[in-house]
């Protein structure tokens, strides 16, 4: 009944211990290795037989990486080619960890911070580095906008500097909060129909409603699995396009 | 004779043309009338579920940008405020900037401002 029940942390077994912390194989590790697992199959396993005209397992595989390609270069140009497999592990595995998610009683990898603030803070970091890597100090120009009065410019410096900080925040915050605002939802309107359920014959029938609201929910939080992969990866490739071309 | 036959004969024939061309134009209208809400009802059904999740989505990512601004700009001002012990000015401060920056935020999220147009020349 408790809706935050299903976003618990389960120790299943020890691994190692750094001085008196236990380092833990956890549920959510378990989950995450299962999402490689199916990553595997569909993208080893399924092209394993590299059939000129692709059977069904091959065509979801072919369409994922070309719908990764065009996205990536389409925002960041041909040069952030480079990132493909960066993008594509992480649209993989996002995806994958949020579609496993839907799944009853599974748990929901993506629904806890720690997890998206990683994956930001990765993107984040590649970024900085890869930025000041191969345009130096040039990728400081980034940060100072051109045909600004140079009275104000330091101004407009710092708070393009504060937008440039707040893009990890938002970045690990949307993807966090999408899946878990909406498996709470699924949980509390699960609730209800159990709850009406107690009320007899007439509680019966009023759980339909819940009910039915429960099953249009999955629908959408299917579409919101999928739709918050794919923002997550293009805001990736739209970051990255800033450490690739940070002068235009 | 001859002008009573072609009287008779374009008095005859008009009608029939006429009439023929109001069954054509009132079978044309009734054609239009059934084509066009059909398309657009179809189109409608179509794109509304996509485009409510992608409104969605959309108002999502414009809300979660500007809240991002103003975290990042109360972070940083808390954390000024606790280190250098200047309460509360650098929270005021870091808090509008921080303010400033999720609106800039938004409005490159929402394409309002082009972002080259801040990027530096080429």
């Amino acid at each position: 009944m408790d809706p935050i029940h299903q976003f618990e942390i389960k120790r299943l077994f020890p691994i190692a211990h750094i001085g008196a912390t236990e380092i833990a194989f956890t549920n959510s590790a378990l989950f995450m290795l299962i999402a490689l697992a199916v990553i595997l199959l569909l993208t080893l396993g399924a092209t394993r037989s590299r059939a000129l005209v692709p059977g069904r397992a091959q065509a979801v595989a072919e369409m994922s990486y070309e719908f990764i390609a065009t996205t990536l270069r389409s925002t960041a140009g041909p040069e952030g080619m480079k990132f493909f497999p960066f993008v594509f592990s992480l649209f993989m595995f996002i995806l994958v960890l949020n579609v496993i998610g839907i799944i009853p009683y599974t748990f929901t990898v993506t629904s806890h911070i720690i997890i998206t603030v990683a994956l930001a803070l990765l993107v984040f970091f590649m970024v900085l580095a890869y930025g000041f890597w191969t345009h130096g100090l040039h990728f400081l120009k980034l940060f100072v906008p051109s045909g600004i009065p140079i009275y104000i410019l330091p101004l407009v410096s710092f708070i393009e500097v504060l937008s440039f900080l707040s893009r990890p925040v938002s970045h690990s915050v949307r993807l966090f909060a999408n899946m878990l605002a909406g498996h709470i939802t699924l949980k509390v309107f699960g609730g209800f129909v159990t709850m009406l359920g107690a009320f007899g014959l007439l509680g019966w029938l009023g759980g339909l409603v819940p009910l039915g609201l429960t099953v249009a929910l999955t629908a959408l939080e299917l579409l919101v699995a999928v739709l918050q992969a794919y923002v997550f990866a293009i805001l990736t490739c739209i970051y990255l396009n800033d450490a690739i071309h940070p002068g235009h | 004779m001859a002008d009573d036959a072609r009287e008779r004969d374009d008095g005859g024939r008009p009608p029939d043309d006429e009439a023929a061309l109001a069954a054509r134009l009132r079978h044309l209208g009734d054609r239009l009338r059934h084509v066009p809400p059909d398309a657009a009802s179809g189109q409608s059904h179509i794109a509304r579920p996509a485009a409510d999740a992608s409104a969605m989505a959309r108002g999502f990512r414009l809300s979660s940008e500007l809240v991002a601004g103003v975290l990042v700009g109360a972070a940083i001002g808390w954390a000024l405020d606790h280190w250098l012990g200047i309460s509360p000015w650098g929270m005021i401060v870091f808090l509008l900037l921080g303010f400033v920056a999720g609106v800039l935020n938004v409005m490159r999220a929402a394409g309002v401002l082009p972002a080259k147009t801040l990027d530096p020349p080429r």
